[in-house]
């Protein structure tokens, strides 16, 4: 009587087939072509090789729009546009700056403070100009309805 | 095969080259090494441009077509070798600017006629400020100043009259009178050198307005029908003149 394969002699004969399979089926057996890398670019246009204008032109004022068109296309083709970044001439000197901003500060925060500080800022303030002022007013107390 | 090996790049620079020679360029430097060339010898290349009539075979140019080699020295990189050759039927190349005569209109397409093998497609919202509501107006029998967006040998051509940034930047509708005419390839490249001496020449002698098409077509307009027929005259005979000659005839005619 001939047994049938085990069912684990059959599961290894599976894997060994799966294993050749995936080893042969997928790869070549070549070596590596090393891709090189090419310093030479195929060009069809003589616009790159030559550097020639514009095919557009107008002379002595024919057109005027052509004209100004002329002289922006052949100048991006001669100098590549460099954009110069000039620093642009400060009108107001750094220092004139810091000090200005100073201030601007100081007053635009006044307006932000309560109203307590404020009235302590502007006797501060007061104070600070001249000496003789009478005393700030004492702060205000709950005063009891008399009955 | 007949050339043998191959003649270095550099020794033909201003010869005549046939097709089916091999130019040999100077070996590169050790790409894997380390190895620093200092002083003279082979500068280290950037990109080599291989322009029109050459084809890149192996590590050397293969000359396709007949003419004469001409060489730049580039800044950027590398430099750029090409065939200087003559030709009088345009072929399509892309980023070209031609001047293209519409002969039909099929829907939204025109088909325009540049010289080429095939008529060039453009479709009506390839102009500037062109939307579905607001066509461009043109008829059959215009002339248009375009450039190509697709031009190989596989696909029809297809042109477009406004850059990558959506402006017209001069081309477009060629607008009315004036004078169009044919002349060879290699005139129009002379022409549109960075220093063509025919041009300034013509350009003291009366206001005009010339466009100049990559394909070989030119139109002149100027004020009047006489002067504009002088100046077509003088473009189409100065392929063959001396400089000298040139400048006599030039000279009669402002004396005139």
């Amino acid at each position: 009587m001939q047994r049938g394969l085990d069912s684990q002699t059959k599961k290894q004969l599976e894997e060994e087939e799966k294993k050749i399979i995936s080893e042969e089926h997928w790869y070549l057996d070549l070596p590596d072509l090393k891709e090189k890398e090419s310093f030479i670019i195929e060009e069809r246009s003589f616009m790159p090789c030559e550097d020639l204008l514009y095919g557009r032109m107008s002379f002595k004022g024919f057109n005027p729009e052509i004209e100004k068109l002329m002289i922006q296309m052949n100048s991006r083709c001669k100098e590549e546009e460099i954009e110069v970044d000039d620093k642009m001439e400060a009108d107001v000197s750094d220092e004139e700056m810091a000090r200005r901003y100073e201030t601007l500060v100081g007053t635009i925060g006044k307006k932000f403070l309560r109203k307590r500080d404020q009235r302590v800022l502007q006797d501060e303030d007061e104070d600070g100009n001249s000496n003789t002022r009478p005393s700030k007013k004492a702060k205000k107390k709950f005063l009891k309805p008399q009955d | 095969m007949a050339a043998g090996r191959g003649v270095a790049a550099e020794a033909c620079v201003g010869r005549v080259v046939l097709p089916g020679d091999v130019l040999l360029l100077p070996a590169r430097p050790d790409e894997d090494g380390e190895r620093l060339r200092l002083g003279a010898g082979a500068a280290p290349r950037g990109r080599l441009l291989c322009g029109p009539g050459l084809r890149r075979c192996g590590a050397g140019l293969l000359v396709t077509k007949c003419g004469l080699l001409r060489h730049r020295q580039a800044g950027g990189g590398g430099g750029a070798y090409w065939v200087d050759s003559q030709q009088k039927r345009y072929v399509p190349v892309k980023g070209d600017h031609v001047i293209g005569i519409v002969t039909a209109k099929a829907g939204d397409v025109f088909k325009l006629d540049v010289g080429g093998s095939e008529q060039a497609s453009l479709s009506y919202l390839a102009f500037e400020g062109a939307t579905k509501r607001n066509r461009p107006n043109v008829q059959v029998g215009d002339l248009i100043y375009g450039q190509f967006l697709v031009a190989n040998k596989d696909m029809e051509p297809e042109m477009v009259c406004i850059d990558s940034s959506g402006r017209s930047s001069g081309m477009g509708i060629i607008g009315q009178d004036g004078f169009l005419f044919k002349v060879s390839l290699g005139l129009i490249r002379k022409l549109l050198a960075p220093k063509c001496e025919i041009i300034q020449e013509l350009s003291q002698l009366y206001p005009f307005e010339l466009v100049l098409g990559m394909n070989g077509r030119i139109w002149v307009k100027a004020k009047t029908v006489q002067q504009t027929l002088i100046i077509v005259n003088i473009l189409e005979a100065c392929e063959y003149m001396t400089a000298e000659q040139r400048k006599q005839a030039l000279a009669k005619l402002s004396g005139n």
